[in-house]
């Protein structure tokens, strides 16, 4: 998976030759620095670099599995399956691209909900797959977001949710779209209702999931370097005809701009969340998270 | 080639050519054509149904971005009554690619927001093709709740190929832009009536599309992602454009068996563009008879009705 990313990224000639060297498994080169990391040390510091501090994608489980106390995990509506209601097919068939990445990924589609404790605190959270079709929002993702946001206004327990996603999915075509109508409605009325709502925004998040429940949350934060949008930069490129700047729509860019309240280490993300949803929902000081 | 005609309606084109040239030589004659005149009237009556009663998805697509169809602007004049623009988002500027003011609509006072492409080059160019940045997303959201406060109906007229992806709409936030207006309009308070006039593209189609009612014209498109864009990704050219358009399923037919339109409003014979009076004549007497329906309905209603309607998108 993220040998896989690394390609994508496209990653320096001499980190490509250097990664060569590496033997796969036990070590791992840092997309941000390209020192070669120590496994179970990279693992043991949440996928995080402890030379540069760059954060290295993580899927759907693990993060969760970082996020919530060990404790009283049960995960939600995990029989919301994906639909091909168009039936569509290009050179290959919806449904045999939706197997295949249910195979590589174990998921039945690109998000993943579960209840459970953050520092003793009730919570929701949702997390995106993006090794699921790149995260992709389709009817399925919709759907189980908007049960969870529904669950949530009616146990008020607080939301949050951790984004990794291309956008919309082409293949439901006009039904992805809706998705984002579907999902604000359901922020709205969470919000409607007193319930706090947390976003986190993680790398990337783009498209239609930016521009819908991404970037509704009572709090937005951003994991560091973290790229987030509404038109991918090479559409922007191509649109304006010129190179962006270094650090276009990264975290900090977002933070520069207004757009989101802070940027959170990995590391901290638990302390950080659980103590404004304490905040938040009226609750004493959290012995864990300070 | 007649660049006010489609490719597949040049044989229209053509024929429409020599009615023209008849009519002219027999007036400086003063021949009678009349009978002429009328038997190539009917062939061409005749022509544009044949080609009109079968469009591909693709084309459908072109109608929906013919050089002569009509924009919002066109509908503002044609279809409401005293049209008061108003401007700006009070934060950044004004948006010319968005459209919105007060109007009367068959005497009734409505709110009206509606994406414009603009015609001729230097109009277009100042309606940026009708790819709205934020500060037109949130003029729009502004007008929304002055509709909500004071209790007027909302009608979107949608018309853009996307919101605009540059930088600078990055840098005002045109992601939260899209988001916000999706979250106000799925609970405001009165009733919003969503007309698809031409091209329906994506989240920036659909930030001023969430309401009570979704109407396309019946010529009109709507998609994720144009097809040109969806073909550049899974075939890697832009030639499998019309592939693109029927796997995507970008029309009105398709939309409406998967319940994301409400209604099909018919267009003239041939198109909007061949006769905007009667388009907007149409149009007005529908968006008439569904603002009637839905102020009749108790506003908890409505909303409830809304929300349920928006959460059953894909079931």
């Amino acid at each position: 998976m993220s040998w896989l990313n690394r390609i994508r990224r496209g990653p320096s000639q001499s980190a490509r030759a250097r990664a060569a060297a590496v033997p796969e498994g036990l070590w791992r080169k840092c997309p941000g620095c390209a020192t070669p990391l120590y496994r179970p040390e990279l693992e043991k510091n949440q996928d995080v670099c402890p030379k540069c501090g760059h954060h290295l994608r993580i899927g759907a489980r693990r993060r969760l599995d970082l996020f919530l106390d060990p404790e009283g995990r049960e995960e939600l509506f995990a029989d919301v399956e994906p639909r091909d209601r168009l039936r569509f097919k290009d050179q290959r068939k919806y449904k045999d691209r939706l197997l295949e990445a249910q195979r590589k990924t174990g998921e039945k589609d690109a998000l993943v909900a579960m209840r459970g404790r953050l520092c003793g605190l009730p919570v929701v959270v949702t997390a995106f797959e993006f090794e699921f079709l790149g995260g992709s929002m389709g009817y399925a993702v919709g759907e189980k977001f908007a049960r969870a946001a529904s669950l949530c206004r009616e146990e008020r327990i607080p939301l949050v949710n951790f984004s990794a996603s291309g956008g919309a999915r082409m293949q439901e075509a006009l039904i992805s779209l809706m998705q984002m109508a579907k999902t604000a409605a359901h922020v709205e009325r969470l919000q409607a209702a007193g319930v706090p709502y947390v976003s986190v925004l993680t790398d990337p998040t783009f498209g239609g999931v930016s521009a819908s429940l991404a970037m509704l949350g009572d709090l937005i934060l951003a994991e560091p370097g973290a790229r987030a949008g509404f038109a991918g930069p090479n559409i922007i490129e191509q649109t304006i005809r010129q190179k962006l700047p270094e650090g276009f729509q990264r975290a900090e860019f977002l933070l520069e701009h207004g757009a989101i309240d802070g940027i959170v280490d990995r590391r901290q993300m638990r302390q950080v969340i659980a103590r404004l949803l304490a905040k938040l929902t009226g609750a004493p000081p959290l012995a864990e998270a300070t | 080639m007649n660049p006010n005609y489609l490719d597949f309606e040049q044989p229209i084109a053509e024929l429409e050519a020599k009615i023209e040239q008849l009519k002219r030589v027999g007036n400086d004659q003063q021949l009678d054509i009349a009978e002429e005149v009328a038997r190539l009237e009917e062939k061409c009556r005749k022509l544009i149904r044949k080609i009109y009663a079968d469009l591909s998805p693709w084309q459908v697509v072109q109608v929906a971005r013919h050089p002569l169809r009509p924009h919002a602007s066109d509908y503002l004049q044609r279809v409401f009554e005293e049209f008061d623009e108003l401007h700006g988002d009070r934060q950044f500027g004004d948006d010319p690619a968005i459209v919105a003011g007060l109007a009367r609509l068959d005497g009734r006072p409505v709110a009206v927001i509606g994406e414009e492409k603009g015609r001729g080059i230097q109009e277009r160019l100042r309606r940026n093709f009708g790819m709205p940045r934020p500060e037109g997303y949130r003029k729009a959201r502004r007008i929304l709740a002055l509709a909500e406060r004071f209790r007027l109906p909302v009608l979107t007229l949608i018309d853009t190929p996307g919101a605009y992806p540059g930088m600078d709409a990055e840098e005002r936030g045109i992601s939260e832009a899209i988001a916000g207006n999706l979250a106000l309009m799925s609970r405001l308070k009165t009733p919003i009536i969503c007309t698809v006039i031409g091209e329906g593209s994506s989240g920036g189609a659909l930030a001023i599309g969430v309401g009570d009612r979704v109407n396309m014209l019946q010529y009109a498109t709507y998609f994720v992602i144009s097809p040109e864009g969806c073909a550049n990704i899974i075939w890697k050219t832009v030639e499998k454009a019309p592939e693109a358009a029927r796997a995507m399923g970008v029309t009105s037919e398709v939309l409406a068996e998967l319940g994301i339109v409400d209604e099909t409003i018919p267009e003239p014979l041939g198109g909007a563009h061949r006769d905007p009076a009667a388009m907007a004549e149409t149009l007005k007497a529908r968006l008439v008879a569904q603002v009637e329906e839905l102020v009749a309905i108790p506003l908890d209603e409505l909303l409830e009705r809304r929300f349920a309607r928006l959460s059953s998108y894909g079931n």
